[in-house]
């Protein structure tokens, strides 16, 4: 499977690893919903969103968060929102 | 003059390790203040004093492992003078590492050592006294001597080998886990009662007050459910406080043990304090706070004695419900499983509504299933009316 | 060669029958019925109702007569169904084998030999499934022996029957149908020693001392705890009386640590004696504390699960362990 972004996605997986650091970037499926795949709670969500709004510079109101399931939604929504 | 002792932090606790000082003789400390830093089975605690004062001695050294209720320090009362010098005696500072009031303290005070250690240190001219012991009741052990008698080896404490190294945290939380909930199952006579609440009100108010915000400031529903089951625990006292000495003591102010799971396994439940008092924005920071501390290992004794009453979220992980162990000495945990949209028949209609499964296990030597079962019906209403948390 | 204990004692015996006419086996079933555990099936067929003899319930009786017989100069093996019925017989065995030697100034021995089966886990209940090993143990003037392996059930019998003074063998029930393979002897001659304990598994961290009925499980106990890489050493006591002290205390003084496994009661019992001696003579090579594992201080229930709970068994062992070791 080729990756999207790459860039963009190990930002976010280097963001990730501040809230989860046993997460290896290899090791995620694009395409699988991210919170199963590594042990998220609301209070890890919310952090990583708040890291990736903070990094990234992009604002992510509440209402999108139903459309970020999988790490493949969230890179495609970044990359929307960073045109 | 007072004595600062340390203190049980939590009911699987029953000795800890000196790792620092935060303070030194002559130092003025408040009430609240973190003094020292004690290693316990399930992370290293800045331990707060209680009271305000001066500090006279330090009596133990850092490095050494120390049962609950030995004397850590002695304070002055502010305003008292110290005694003169040489007042204390040295028989007397030791009687002083003696804990209060525990049966068996004697031997406490004694180091441990086993009969062929002591004669091996004598023969390599180890000082026994320097020593931690890896042996049962922390006795020092041959292999304890012989490894502080290694070339190289430091006599200080820090670098013999101690019974709880770092890689061993998590086998030794295990363990403490596994006491406190077997004496849970063992001496707890729970109940358990389930109530499904509709929570559509909820969501709908926190998507509004959320709307309006950056990221930073958003609100989680956790914290709503928290604020929810202070707001109960208001009318229904009999589910907050713990069960000692064959009697509940009630505590009014609702310092509920959140469960964190930590990422390498195993789980901590520290104190969010007074949650019935604070608004939400002010608990939504502590429990933000509380969270990373308790994922970085920086937890303070009161957070971990306080407790009155857990509460666990293991909806996060995606169950419908949970029926929880009570963490004794306290006499209730109130579980919330995942909140999903389920079939609900609301004014004779069926819709479709977010609900989650709430629900209580309670210890029947202090409640009774009748009150339970109103302690979760006022939860329930509490959520219906999420503005007024 | 693969043998059951069963069978290794019942060889025992019969080559004690054939090799010495003035050896023959008495007591309650043995004949007729061939044994209460089979031990001496076939014999009443093959030596006759004077060598294999059966005797009415009554230990007090035919023990006394076994006596009789020792001082008439014979040499009787006289089987009691089990050491809960033996008390009926202990004034026999206490007030006139154990002290004839004595009271008569030497100028008479009992060469008598009394085997009985000891012991629980066969859901006997209480009046069947004691283990009074020590009772005996405390009397001076008596050997009392402990067979635990296939070869010490066949080689102990002939020596018993050589000591002039009586000798108590103790069967542990639980034992009969244990296997193992009986090593070729030059000249079938099996006779082993009945002084010695013997190291069954050499280790260095920690000895298990033990005897009879309760040794398979301590040997499954070190067993799981090798796979933790815990290396301990079992000892097998194989003579209760008199203890090999020396073995014990060479052990012990090696390895540091005991934990003693006796399903006896612990209080007065046969494991609070090694406890005793461990600490008399190896107090300062101790790095822990000595622990024992025995059974709980109730009359062993009939119930399998209480009974199982009620015994000492190898995660008991294994648990005991740990706590001496601290890991």
């Amino acid at each position: 499977m080729s990756e999207k972004y790459p860039e963009l996605r190990a930002n976010v997986i280097a963001i990730l690893r501040g809230i989860a650091p046993e997460v290896e970037a290899d090791d995620l499926r694009d395409d699988r919903p991210l919170r199963q795949q590594v042990d998220l709670d609301s209070m890890d969500w919310l952090n990583f969103l708040i890291g990736i709004s903070e990094q990234l510079k992009v604002s992510i109101p509440e209402a999108d968060y139903g459309r970020l399931v999988t790490l493949g939604n969230l890179l495609d929504y970044l990359r929307a929102k960073l045109g | 003059m007072f004595d600062f002792t340390l203190p049980s932090l939590g009911a699987d606790m029953d000795e800890g390790k000196l790792i620092e000082w935060k303070v030194k003789p002559g130092d003025t400390v408040r009430k609240g203040q973190v003094v020292a830093i004690v290693d316990t089975s399930k992370a290293a605690v800045d331990v707060e004093i209680w009271q305000d004062g001066v500090v006279h001695e330090l009596l133990v050294e850092p490095g050494e492992r120390i049962p609950v209720g030995t004397v850590l320090a002695t304070l002055l009362e502010p305003g008292e003078k110290p005694p003169p010098e040489g007042a204390a005696s040295a028989g007397e500072r030791a009687g002083k590492l003696t804990p209060a009031a525990a049966p068996g303290a004697s031997e406490a005070a004694r180091q441990r050592i086993s009969p062929a250690a002591r004669r091996r240190a004598e023969a390599l001219g180890v000082d026994i006294a320097r020593l931690m012991g890896s042996g049962p009741g922390g006795a020092v052990t041959l292999a304890d001597v012989e490894a502080a008698a290694q070339p190289g080896a430091s006599k200080s404490a820090e670098t013999v080998p101690v019974a709880h190294p770092e890689a061993d945290r998590n086998a030794e939380m295990r363990r403490a886990i596994a006491a406190a909930m077997s004496r849970s199952k063992r001496e707890i006579p729970h109940y358990y009662l389930v109530e499904t609440i509709p929570m559509a009100r909820a969501q709908r108010w926190l998507a509004q007050v959320n709307e309006g915000r950056p990221i930073t400031g958003r609100l989680l529903m956790a914290v709503l459910q928290l604020k929810a089951v202070a707001a109960a625990l208001a009318q229904y006292p009999e589910m907050n406080g713990f069960f000692r000495d064959g009697r509940f003591e009630s505590v009014p102010a609702a310092h509920i043990g959140v469960a964190i799971s930590l990422r390498q396994g195993g789980l901590i439940a520290p104190a969010l304090h007074d949650v019935g008092s604070k608004p939400l924005d002010q608990l939504m920071r502590e429990l933000a706070d509380l969270v990373k501390r308790t994922r970085a290992g920086s937890l303070r004794s009161s957070e971990m004695s306080d407790p009155t009453i857990t509460v666990t979220n293991l909806g996060e992980q995606g169950v419908e419900s949970v029926m929880g162990v009570i963490y004794p000495p306290q006499v209730a945990l109130v579980g919330f499983g995942r909140i999903m949209e389920r079939p609900w028949v609301e004014d004779g209609t069926l819709v479709v509504t977010p609900t989650v499964v709430a629900s209580l296990a309670a210890d029947h030597r202090v409640s009774d299933g009748h009150r339970g079962a109103l302690f979760l019906a006022e939860l329930r209403e509490c959520l219906q009316r999420p503005e007024e948390l | 060669m693969r043998v059951s204990y069963r069978e290794a004692m019942r060889q025992a015996l019969h080559d004690a029958l054939v090799s010495d006419p003035r050896v023959f086996l008495m007591g309650e079933d043995v004949g007729r019925y061939g044994g209460t555990y089979a031990v001496s099936k076939g014999f009443y067929d093959e030596f006759g109702p004077e060598r294999i003899r059966d005797t009415p319930l009554s230990e007090l009786g035919f023990v006394g007569a076994g006596i009789g017989a020792a001082l008439g100069g014979m040499r009787p093996i006289v089987e009691v169904m089990t050491v809960n019925f033996s008390l009926l017989a202990l004034d026999q065995i206490v007030n006139s084998a154990a002290l004839l030697r004595h009271m008569s100034g030497g100028q008479v021995s009992v060469p008598l030999v009394i085997r009985m089966a000891t012991g629980a886990g066969r859901q006997l209940a209480a009046q069947h499934s004691h283990s009074l090993e020590n009772w005996y143990a405390h009397i001076p003037g008596i050997r009392v022996l402990a067979p635990a392996t296939i070869a010490d059930a066949r080689g102990m019998l002939a020596p018993a029957l050589a000591d002039p003074d009586p000798v108590v063998i103790f069967e542990h029930a639980q034992l009969y149908n244990t296997e193992d393979e009986l090593r070729d002897e030059p000249n079938e001659d099996w006779r082993c020693d009945i002084e010695r304990a013997a190291i069954r598994r050499p280790g260095s961290r920690l000895t298990v001392i033990t005897y009879g009925g309760s040794l398979p499980k301590a040997l499954e106990a070190a067993d799981e705890l090798a796979r933790d890489g815990i290396d301990v050493e079992v000892l097998d006591l194989r003579v209760l009386r008199p203890l090999d002290t020396e073995t014990i205390a060479e052990s012990v003084s090696r390895t540091h640590r005991a934990v003693i496994v006796d399903e006896g009661w612990r209080s007065g019992s046969l494991a609070a004696e090694v406890m005793a001696r461990i600490v008399e003579r190896c107090f300062y090579d101790l790095d822990a504390p000595p622990v024992r594992v025995c059974s709980e201080e109730v009359p062993i229930p009939y119930a399998k699960h209480m009974e199982d709970a009620a015994l000492p068994q190898a995660a008991k062992i294994v648990a005991a362990v740990r706590e001496v070791l601290n890991v």
